[in-house]
């Protein structure tokens, strides 16, 4: 089937505020009829929910923290991106448009980008009214950062710690609107089941992790903002609750999946120290500004890094890309450090990181400017390593970091489940096969804060409200099943914990359908994960009941749905006979290792549906035009 | 290196609780607390034991959802340090440590380790915020805002909402978390015009919560993982008096 994203038609300049004239509106007094589930409250659901609950829709928030202001959005560092062009370095609408179509390597719809483009000025001056402190300069105004993949400074931050007040901004707008009575959040609440009745999504199912009560929840409309899947790696720099539950029930239910494979593999992580480390943390991308990264010239090198001398480091990234240098994007720049270290010129234990390096920018700026931009990040890379980055470099190493794949939608962040929404790092419409650094940010907050407003006013205005409630068989039909898969894990009574079978479907994705696919590794992949979760199924042991506050039930039910899930991704991966991206197929690269696209074959968004867990799941396709952006090679030489 | 752990475990909010003693075997000194109750819990369930609920989401330090006192201390010894951010190169070998759950009568238990925070959604919910409707707002830089107060601002916006200023403070008081957001909002101009309401609002709201005031211990601040600085709750002082001058009880 051949899938139609909906996109408005002629100047692309015009698209979005064309397409909000001709969709429908609620009227004030209607509002209050419709009741909308958010699942999620992180940037893209806390910000989607609280916008909904001010405009006067019944709004009821979940989320599986014990706290709203919990949600993982909160770990993001480095920045937020707008076009404001207040440093006047030659930034527009366009030119981010521009560099998110090039940076997601021509595999996102340019129509959702350039929305996401035009709305990013709005989402500062939101932010900046709610009382987020962003940097500023002596004369009060915003200050800018530079990020990856660009060569304008258009990245608004806030210390090191930029994702954690943007959500407190959303969490606080939220909290306004809990107070006003429109929005009812469920903490401590992890959703396990959409409810879809002739077609169309009408409610949820979800599990309130404090009693193990199964509830039902109805709702004119569901929308999903549950983030990304990148646990599926295990280690991952992803929070432990992370999990690719709520999208996976809901494809399983008939929503598309689209473009699994294509995550990202963050490039400065700190390394892995051993076996018993449950996480990996990411050193923010805005490290790189300063730092310069690189590894010594001779293979095994041993020494300490402070005397290997400037002619024996080889500063890879500064050679390969000399105008993006360190700042090159994050697929790029990861797999130049898993090259250097393929090629056994990697440092620290195991030989797995690269020097990430700070003495140059010290010599020039002072420790004091490094401390002022940085110091947080340095702070909590010493309680790591117990190493002082003032003193010696960072040591790196590239890291799962977020999911550009995620459900289906179209224009409308609508699914092809009527009544199913999905917005932020949970769809899959705006990065393509790469996401840019303070991306993320900007389209959580787009979606939530200036997307889903009007767009599921255009669908509640054609439905009528409160239709379908929770006294309808489906709900119960749903909560049995839910009850049932709950039985069934904690009655196989086996060996192995939730934890080391998520390890060991960790390494099988890291080895195999990692930084760099080939047909072999994904085919290998393939054969290995039906074979674990046939383990699983036979051998997975968790303690305690259904009825009460169990923390391995809940692991159990995210690695089950994660082991039908990772059998997508790969399939997925293998499928794209292509490299694009974070998709890196070693059967296609240029002589000097970059990646090759076959635009002729592959320029689409490959968007799954779920046939049954060993059935095949048959592929749609949406094609990818590209009428403003043209399909180019992507050089970052 | 082995040490000898004296845990907190308690079924939910209305079994009693004890300390029970767990061996935590061959950790290693990069592993983080959390990760070493990991293992302790990977071996508490091989033998069919129930294992050690605790609180813990990102491990970076930031959720904000680790919770223990460790030692009598809220995120253990470390200072500026959330438990998911305590590395065990902290401890000795053979060492006795002492893991309990955060104790405030604004934070009933819900097991173990776990307790129920919901009291510091209920102060943000009385009013930490600015009453910005979506959209419509003015330009970013329509708003200047001096170097220096939009540093104290962010000083001030680190806070994490873990709780331990509540769980160190022997009055249980939640006047550090409260004053962190007063004070946030109070020193920019859009947080201004609602200044004097949000704080009586939100201190009303700790107090109904069950949560204590201030006398001067500063042990909020030597809990605090964020390093909220106790100047913030002489500032919510100065504006909670502003704001019950005549005049200002709008």
């Amino acid at each position: 089937m051949i899938l139609d994203g909906k996109c408005p038609t002629g100047p692309i300049q015009q698209s979005w505020d064309k397409h909000r004239q001709e969709m429908k509106l609620v009227n004030p007094a209607n509002k209050r009829k419709f009741k909308i589930l958010m699942v999620g409250t992180g940037l893209a659901g806390g910000a989607g929910a609280a916008t909904l609950g001010e405009l006067g829709y019944n709004v009821e928030a979940f989320c599986y923290q014990d706290s709203a202001r919990r949600a993982h959005s909160i770990a993001a560092q480095g920045g937020i991106n707008a076009a404001k062009n207040y440093p006047n370095d030659g930034d527009s609408i366009y030119r981010l448009f521009y560099d998110t179509v090039k940076g997601g390597d021509f595999r996102a719809r340019e129509a959702d980008v350039w929305r996401l483009a035009q709305v990013s000025n709005n989402i500062i001056d939101q932010c900046v009214a709610q009382g987020v402190p962003f940097a500023r300069d002596y004369a009060g105004y915003l200050d800018n950062r530079s990020f990856g993949g660009a060569q304008v400074s258009r990245t608004f931050y806030a210390r090191g710690q930029t994702g954690q007040q943007l959500l407190l901004g959303a969490y606080s707008a939220l909290a306004r609107q809990a107070k006003a009575g429109s929005v009812k959040i469920h903490a401590r609440r992890e959703m396990l089941d959409l409810v879809v009745v002739d077609g169309v999504a009408r409610g949820i199912t979800c599990r309130n992790l404090i009693t193990g009560e199964i509830e039902s929840h109805w709702g004119d409309a569901v929308v999903l903002a549950t983030g990304g899947y990148v646990n599926v790696f295990y280690l991952s720099t992803n929070a432990m609750g992370c999990s690719v539950t709520a999208a996976w029930k809901a494809a399983k239910k008939g929503a598309y999946f689209a473009n699994p494979c294509y995550t990202q593999i963050h490039p400065t992580c700190i390394p892995q120290s051993g076996e018993h480390q449950s996480k990996l943390t990411l050193m923010s991308e805005s490290l790189r500004n300063d730092g310069r990264i690189w590894v010594p010239k001779k293979e095994g090198e041993k020494r300490h890094p402070n005397e290997i001398p400037e002619e024996e480091r080889d500063y890879y990234l500064e050679r390969k890309y000399p105008s993006f240098g360190n700042l090159a994007p994050r697929d790029i720049a990861s797999r130049a450090a898993k090259e250097a270290c393929d090629d056994k010129r990697g440092i620290g234990p195991g030989g797995r990181g690269v020097y990430l390096d700070y003495a140059a920018s010290i010599k020039r700026l002072g420790e004091n400017t490094i401390r002022e931009r940085y110091g947080n990040l340095f702070e909590m890379y010493e309680k790591i390593t117990d190493e002082n980055a003032y003193k010696e470099p960072m040591r790196i190493y590239p890291a799962p970091h977020y999911s550009m794949g995620g459900l289906w939608v179209d224009y409308n962040c609508m699914s092809n489940v009527p009544g199913l929404f999905v917005l932020g790092e949970a769809n899959f419409s705006v990065h393509g096969a790469n996401r840019l650094g303070a991306s993320a940010l900007m389209q959580g907050l787009a979606d939530g804060y200036f997307v889903i407003p009007y767009t599921i006013a255009h669908y509640l205005a054609q439905i009528t409200p409160g239709k379908i409630k929770d006294d309808h068989p489906a709900f119960k039909e749903s909560k049995a099943a839910v009850e049932n898969e709950t039985k069934k894990l904690l009655s196989i009574n086996g060996k192995k914990t939730p934890a080391e079978l998520h390890r060991e479907l960790g390494k099988i994705m890291w080895n195999n359908v990692g930084m760099a696919r080939s047909e072999q590794s994904l085919k290998e992949a393939l054969k290995q994960i039906p074979e674990l979760r046939e383990q699983f199924w036979k051998n997975l042991k968790v303690a305690g009941s259904g009825a009460e506050f169990n923390q391995q039930l809940e692991n159990a039910g995210r690695l089950a749905d994660f082991l039908e899930f990772a059998e997508l991704f790969a399939k997925d991966a293998l499928h794209r006979d292509e490299s694009c991206g974070g998709h890196f197929r070693v059967e296609h690269q240029t002589e000097d290792g970059e990646a090759m696209r076959d635009d002729e074959n592959f320029c689409y968004a490959a968007a799954w549906e779920f046939k049954g867990a060993d059935k095949e799941p048959e592929l749609h396709k949406e094609p990818l035009k590209f009428e403003n952006v043209h399909l180019a090679v992507r050089s970052y030489k | 290196m082995n040490l000898t752990l004296h845990v907190w475990r308690q079924k939910d909010a209305n079994d009693k609780g004890r300390l029970e003693v767990y061996q935590a075997k061959n950790v290693s000194a990069d592993s983080s607390f959390l990760e070493m109750l990991d293992e302790v819990n990977e071996e508490l369930i091989k033998e069919g034991k129930d294992p050690i609920a605790f609180d813990h989401d990102c491990r970076e330090g930031i959720c904000g959802m680790c919770s223990q006192v460790i030692n009598g201390r809220a995120h253990g010894p470390q200072e500026k340090t959330t438990v998911c951010q305590l590395h065990m190169r902290q401890f000795k070998d053979g060492d006795d440590v002492f893991i309990e759950p955060w104790r405030a009568r604004a934070f009933p238990i819900i097991k173990d380790l776990v307790v129920d925070r919901a009291a510091l959604d209920k102060i943000i919910q009385a009013g930490g915020y600015t009453s910005a409707k979506t959209g419509g707002v003015p330009d970013g830089n329509a708003l200047l805002i001096p170097k220096g107060d939009a540093d104290y601002a962010m000083d001030a916006a680190e806070c994490i909402g873990c709780g331990a200023c509540v769980a160190g403070c022997p009055n249980s008081s939640a006047m550090l978390f409260t004053s962190a957001k007063v004070a946030q909002l109070a020193i920019q101009p859009q947080g201004k015009p609602e200044a004097a309401r949000r704080v009586r609002s939100m201190t009303e709201e700790a107090k109904a919560c069950g949560m204590g005031n201030c006398t001067n211990h500063y042990e909020c601040q030597a809990s605090c993982p964020k390093d909220i600085n106790v100047k913030f709750i002489a500032k919510l002082n100065r504006e909670y008096l502003k704001a019950m001058l005549p005049g200002n009880n709008k």
